[in-house]
């Protein structure tokens, strides 16, 4: 029987499972493990689950060394901002190694962070940096947005032979949803429809999926029916079944919480101008957060960030535009 | 303690031999670039004036120790035993390259003979080693993980970051500072704090509680004798240790940056070329770790004459055949580019 888990848990769980599971799976970040009581300590011990200092570079270099010596290291980095000040080993180091030995070594290490913190952390702690990562061959990106996906994508994670990172949302920490029994995994590259419809498309990641699934119910109380799709991972993307989903309906629209140019959605727009063309019958639309950093005062930030309304206006939008096409 | 004055003379012989074809292959790399131009693509930066603190440092080793060196990175895995030959296809862009023309010059790697791989970017292998050195650690298998860096790389961050993280967790791992005196085409007195003020770098250890020491890189046998000290304190589970080891490059950083067709090859030393010190370069020049070593193998009777001629004869005809397997060597296929991306 499915059981409802908090997000924060399902990860925690897979993690638990995983390193009881795999011996070479090792966990260890800042102000983590930092009593005898912490219960990853408790179960695994100080070789496994260790602190740091506030040392990213240092974190995820030895990740990097770590994996190709046989271990699966995950680093929790908490946020993702704090991967911005060790970039080389994210962008430049756990996903070059592979390639440039000409396939010698492997680098499996899942690095997990927080991301998109919506509650007056301003402009350094509540970026979306996905896009920075996503186009960097060899990296894989994962975005789960249920507690099901979150466990589910974890579990890929860890057994994944290359690096990841691992991005879950800070609005999506304490909610609630349902989890399978048994071993949950989710297989990086497949996009989920969370929820099907046959008038327009809605692609979003993570708290924003959330959010268009409210936009999709309060639509359908007027007689839109909107389907709802997560890529669930962005490298690897599942583009198939967004092209299959607009086969059926004609309209896109892509919601996400980062700026315009630096969205999973201008990617994905670009590769549905390549791909999906034929089928649509409107110009995709695209719901962004504004070209500007993320401000303090709730007023500015809810501005700012996309919103349940806004992705009811884009969505009637897009069919007004057919109706003036007609 | 390991003591030099223990070593038989076939370790001494071998050791000299290491030290030779690591100065013939870096040679035959730099004629390259004359002999054979654009057959090396990028940058190749070469260990000529490092090979007593290389050989020094892994004559060292435990059979199945990891070496990390930096991208200056030729030297090392032919000590290792990776054949020269797949090294200088690698270099030469061909199939039979180690990495099979993926990596080249900066990014060599040989698992197989305990070289997982080398960061082209500064510093940033430091950090790496120590992961090395965790797994080691975690799973119990007694290596000691051998971080080579230059002068430069101790001015990164991932230097003070992984120094500190490694002390704190005690990870098997000897971190050798290769004080080359210049960090690319700077001189290491013009932006190191503890190179102004006249201290040595290996100083840079006591920020973080553990030992350092400096030895001089151009004597294979004090390079042994601090290195091994470090590698024995290490293995018993007492931590790194940081050793600056000073030498002299004698090429310059690498060949020159120049936009193709401008052919590129190697130029003056920056101590001619940059700074105008020739003095500096022709004392640096007699002071050759390799013509250092033989003088004493020949002094004291370990090599005769004779002997130390066949070894450099024979050196010199590996070496030979190496650029001449290498040129043979067939062009990588244009479509496998895309095959190692993921595993």
């Amino acid at each position: 029987m499915p059981r409802d888990m908090m997000f924060a848990e399902a990860i925690a769980v897979a993690i638990t499972e995983e390193m009881q599971r795999d011996p070479n799976v090792v966990f260890y970040g800042q102000n983590m493990a930092m009593t005898d009581r912490d219960p990853f300590v408790r179960k695994f011990g100080r070789d496994r689950v260790r602190i740091t200092p506030i040392s990213e570079t240092a974190e995820l270099g030895i990740a990097v060394g770590a994996a190709m010596s046989g271990l699966r290291p995950i680093v929790e980095l908490y946020m993702a901002e704090f991967m911005l000040v060790a970039f080389d080993q994210v962008i430049n180091e756990a996903p070059r190694l592979r390639y440039m030995s000409g396939g010698q070594v492997k680098v499996p290490c899942v690095f997990k962070a927080g991301f998109g913190f919506a509650a007056g952390w301003a402009g350094q702690h509540s970026n979306c940096t996905y896009h920075a990562m996503m186009g960097i061959p060899g990296l894989k990106i994962a975005l789960p947005s249920t507690s099901a996906d979150a466990m589910g994508l974890m579990r890929a994670a860890i057994r994944d032979d290359n690096p990841v990172v691992y991005l879950h949302h800070y609005m999506l920490t304490i909610d609630k949803s349902p989890v399978p029994d048994g071993e949950h995994i989710v297989p990086f590259g497949v996009a989920d429809i969370k929820r099907a419809g046959s008038d327009v498309t809605i692609v979003a990641t993570a708290w924003m999926v959330k959010k268009s699934l409210a936009a999709a119910e309060t639509l359908a109380k007027e007689g839109i029916s909107a389907e709802v799709i997560d890529p669930r991972t962005l490298a690897p993307l599942d583009v198939k079944t967004i092209v299959d989903s607009i086969k059926k309906t004609g309209r896109l629209v892509l919601v996400d919480q980062a700026p315009r140019h630096a969205s999973a959605s201008i990617v994905i727009a670009g590769e549905i101008a390549e791909q999906g063309f034929k089928y649509l019958k409107v110009p995709v639309k695209m719901v962004t957060a504004l070209d500007t950093s993320v401000p303090y005062s709730e007023t500015l930030e809810s501005y700012v960030l996309p919103s349940e309304q806004k992705i009811v206006d884009a969505v009637k939008a897009v069919l007004m535009m057919q109706a003036a096409a007609v | 303690m390991r003591a030099a004055s223990q070593l038989p003379r076939e370790r001494l012989t071998w050791m000299y031999t290491q030290m030779l074809r690591i100065r013939e292959f870096e040679e035959r790399v730099k004629r390259t670039f004359v002999e054979h131009p654009g057959v090396i693509r990028g940058h190749a930066h070469l260990g000529d004036g490092a090979e007593a603190s290389i050989v020094g440092a892994l004559a060292t080793r435990g059979e199945s120790d990891p070496v990390m060196p930096s991208y200056r990175c030729h030297g090392y895995p032919l000590v290792l035993g990776t054949p020269a030959r797949a090294l200088m296809a690698e270099i030469y862009q061909r199939r039979d390259g180690v990495c099979q023309g993926f990596g080249g010059s900066m990014h060599l790697a040989d698992p197989a003979h305990h070289f997982p791989t080398a960061s082209g970017i500064i510093g940033q292998g430091i950090a790496h080693a120590a992961g090395v050195a965790y797994a080691a650690q975690v799973k119990k298998t007694g290596q000691v993980v051998y971080s080579f860096f230059g002068d430069g790389s101790s001015k990164q961050g991932a230097f003070h970051e992984t120094l500190n993280l490694a002390a704190v967790w005690k990870l098997p791992v000897v971190f050798i500072l290769e004080n080359n005196m210049y960090q690319a085409y700077t001189h290491y007195k013009l932006e190191d704090a503890n190179g102004i003020a006249g201290d040595p770098l290996s100083q840079k250890a006591q920020a973080y509680s553990i030992p350092g020491t400096t030895v001089d890189g151009t004597d294979v046998l004090q390079v042994y004798e601090g290195v091994g000290q470090a590698v024995d304190r290490a293995r018993s589970g007492q931590g790194p240790s940081l050793i600056e080891s000073r030498f002299y490059r004698l090429s310059p950083h690498g060949n020159a940056i120049t936009v193709p067709p401008v052919p590129t090859q190697f130029q003056e030393h920056e101590a001619i070329e940059v700074y105008g010190n020739k003095a500096e370069f022709e004392a640096a020049k007699k002071n050759d770790p390799i013509l250092k070593f033989r003088a004493q193998l020949t002094g004291n009777g370990t090599l005769s004459e004779a002997d130390a001629k066949k070894i450099e004869e024979g050196v010199r005809a590996e070496m030979d055949e190496v650029v001449k397997f290498a040129l043979a060597s067939p062009l990588p296929t244009p479509e496998d580019a895309i095959k190692y991306v993921h595993a």
